[in-house]
């Protein structure tokens, strides 16, 4: 077969590669006949798969409907002539990703590796090719050049001075009170009623904020669970069999309906606010039962040796127990933060324009009748890549963490 | 010899304080098991005593309520002057004064060698970092392990780390130490260096209690061997009584099965 699957072919190791690809096909592909009729059979269906897919796109599909709405897809309603807004957080978000590459990969001897290099080409050429709006093209391929110095200016500071990582990580989190400040306004900016919040900034505000209020909730609750006092425990323990038993569509909407029952009028918190807290509220249930296992896979004889030291219990958990649990329970809990990331995308259910609400408004227009299949595959893409990076970045950490070898 | 103990000069090993008294412990586990019926031990400072005994006849628990880390529910228990009891200081208080050696080693893995020998000087008697590192580094070099020192406990063999988690209680400078098993999880080979540091520190006069099935060593480094069975404390003699001469028909049957 000439059409064998390129994914295989590339995910070879580079050995068995040297003896040949027709070998390594023999040996993986073909072993014996219902090996080979396997193949075959993948092989077709993939294929005609890949080739539908890929006259539809180049042919049929109509994907105007994209870069003619990538303002509201990326920002909503928000006020355009605040956009600028917008661009300044992308660059402090561009300076501080590449500064952190810079810094991670500063003991690596080529930073900018051919297929680093070819993967910035790619983008850059997506940029000019496919303007997503005619002003933004010119700041998308600057935002592109920060990256790339800022990840050189990473890596030789990080070079020169220990201990960057810390600073790097407070940086992170300054830029996240930053991006609220930006976009919410207040302080001497013009403020913008988080009504008018929408797009990637509501997606990627509302995750980052329900992953920074889960975390440490669903750690109190799994310390909770695990405590000697029994009212502690009971009460950590309803908490999280309740709301593992209520669908986080229903505790969205108590949010919305509820949560201004209880508040005298004028307490209310805004919507978004309230959509936060009923999804960390919901993740950290789930995130507590995450932690609580990697806490039980701590062996007894940690606290022990801690305790036979004269390390009292404090110490012994943030000193030993919590450090080996968490990094035991790193690839759950990255798994309910990507989790928490795909359920922004209920929302929409509640009314607001996040990514997906958006979509569906852009749907709802006439202009654009019937381009489903152009914008959820759009938004799926978006979906994936931060998927994906958050996953990529788990394994890097457990890699990092591994004290094994 | 080199020393272990930095500060604590080595004691005439025949007339020496008790430093642990154990009266008439009493231990019962939660599914109501009588595990320990009443034993009692005095351990004199200088002093090396082996406990001995079959399986499950209660030994380790017994040098576990020491420390603490098994609670007991009638008897008394006092450890360098302080008298064990519910109070937490006073648990922590002991805990800080007494090591403690496990059959499974129990490093920490997310740290290295150095900093687990250093945690416990830094957090619980408020060391400066300079200053512990130095003990540290100190006796990293007694037990040999000086060379890897920055490594992760994970990547030693069960006989460096065992010398890691004795050079991790020695930098404490406890005044007596508690060794639970200490070469039961080691591979035959490797026996032999935890033996030798042992050895090196009970020639210093450090206080021990040991827990083992190692004969050789009982005989040679022993002052008193102590057989436990069955939650009772058997037979309590002199090494040279203990193995050439035994009083009681239990501890006859027990070297019978064990030489």
């Amino acid at each position: 077969m000439t059409t064998a699957n390129p994914n295989a072919l590339s995910s070879a190791p580079p050995e068995v590669v040297s003896a040949g690809p027709v070998a390594w096909m023999r040996k993986n592909l073909f072993s014996d006949w219902f090996n080979s009729l396997l193949t075959v059979i993948i092989a077709a269906v993939l294929g005609f798969g890949g080739y539908r897919l890929l006259t539809w796109a180049l042919s049929e599909a109509q994907w105007a409907v994209i870069p003619n709405n990538m303002g509201l897809f990326m920002s909503g309603t928000y006020p355009s002539e605040l956009y600028w807004r917008v661009w300044v957080l992308l660059g402090i978000m561009c300076t501080l990703a590449g500064l952190s590459w810079g810094i991670i990969a500063r003991n690596l001897s080529r930073l900018f590796s051919p297929a680093v290099l070819t993967g910035v080409a790619v983008v850059c050429v997506f940029f000019i090719a496919f303007p997503p709006t005619r002003p933004s093209s010119a700041i998308l391929l600057p935002m592109v050049a920060i990256v790339t110095i800022m990840a050189w200016v990473g890596r030789e500071l990080g070079r020169r001075f220990k201990g960057l990582g810390r600073g790097i990580s407070l940086l992170w989190f300054i830029s996240y009170l930053a991006a609220l400040w930006l976009v919410g306004g207040g302080l001497g900016f013009e403020p913008v009623s988080t009504n008018d919040w929408g797009g990637l900034v509501l997606t990627l505000l509302a995750a980052v904020s329900g992953i920074a209020l889960c975390f440490p909730l669903g750690l109190l609750m799994a310390l909770g669970r695990r405590s000697a006092l029994p009212l502690v425990r009971w009460l950590a323990t309803a908490y999280i069999e309740i709301v593992r038993g209520v669908p986080l569509v229903a505790f969205l909407f108590m949010g919305q309906v509820m949560i201004p029952l209880f508040l005298p009028e004028g307490a209310r918190p805004d919507r978004v606010l309230r959509a936060i807290i009923a999804l960390a509220l919901f993740s950290a249930a789930y995130l507590a039962e995450n932690v609580r296992a990697g806490l039980q896979a701590v062996p007894r004889g940690q606290r022990e040796a801690a305790a036979s030291m004269g390390l009292n219990t404090p110490l012994t958990l943030t000193l030993i127990v919590l450090p080996q649990a968490l990094k035991i329970a790193i690839p759950a809990i990255v798994g309910q933060f990507i989790s928490l990331f795909q359920d922004t995308t209920l929302l929409a259910i509640v009314g607001l324009a996040e990514l997906l609400g958006i979509g569906r408004s852009v749907l709802a227009n006439p202009t654009y009748l019937g381009r489903y299949a152009e914008v959820y595959l759009f938004l799926g893409v978006i979906y994936w890549i931060f998927c994906y990076a958050m996953s990529l970045g788990s394994r890097k950490l457990e890699e990092k963490l591994n004290t094994d070898r | 010899m080199t020393q272990f103990q930095t500060d604590v000069a080595p004691v005439d090993q025949a007339g020496g304080e008790p430093v642990i008294i154990a009266k008439d412990v009493e231990k019962w586990y939660d599914n109501g098991f009588h595990v320990l019926k009443g034993v009692s031990l005095t351990v004199y400072r200088g002093e090396v005593v082996v406990v001995m005994g079959p399986s499950g006849s209660g030994k380790s628990t017994f040098i576990r309520t020491f420390n603490a880390l098994e609670p007991y529910q009638k008897g008394s228990i006092e450890v360098d002057g302080i008298k064990l009891s519910h109070d937490l200081k006073n648990i922590e208080a002991i805990r800080r004064e007494v090591g403690m050696v496990f059959q499974q080693f129990n490093l920490f893995p997310h740290l290295t060698v150095l900093q687990n020998v250093t945690l416990a000087p830094i957090w619980v008697r408020r060391w400066p970092k300079a200053k512990a590192q130095e003990v540290a580094m100190q006796l990293l070099e007694r037990v040999g392990i000086l060379e890897q020192a920055h490594k992760f406990p994970g990547q030693l063999s069960g006989g460096q780390q065992q010398r890691v988690a004795i050079a991790r209680s020695l930098a404490m400078q406890p005044k007596a130490m508690l060794f639970d098993e200490p070469t039961s999880a080691l591979d035959p080979e490797m026996v032999r260096e935890v033996l030798d540091v042992m050895r090196t520190l009970a020639s210093e006069g450090m206080t021990m209690v040991c827990v083992t099935h190692e004969v050789g060593f009982a005989r040679e480094v022993a002052d008193r061997v102590v057989l436990m069975d069955g939650g009772v404390l058997v037979e309590e003699n002199t090494p040279d009584a203990f193995f050439n001469n035994p009083q009681e028909d239990r501890t006859k049957k027990f070297l019978s099965q064990i030489l």
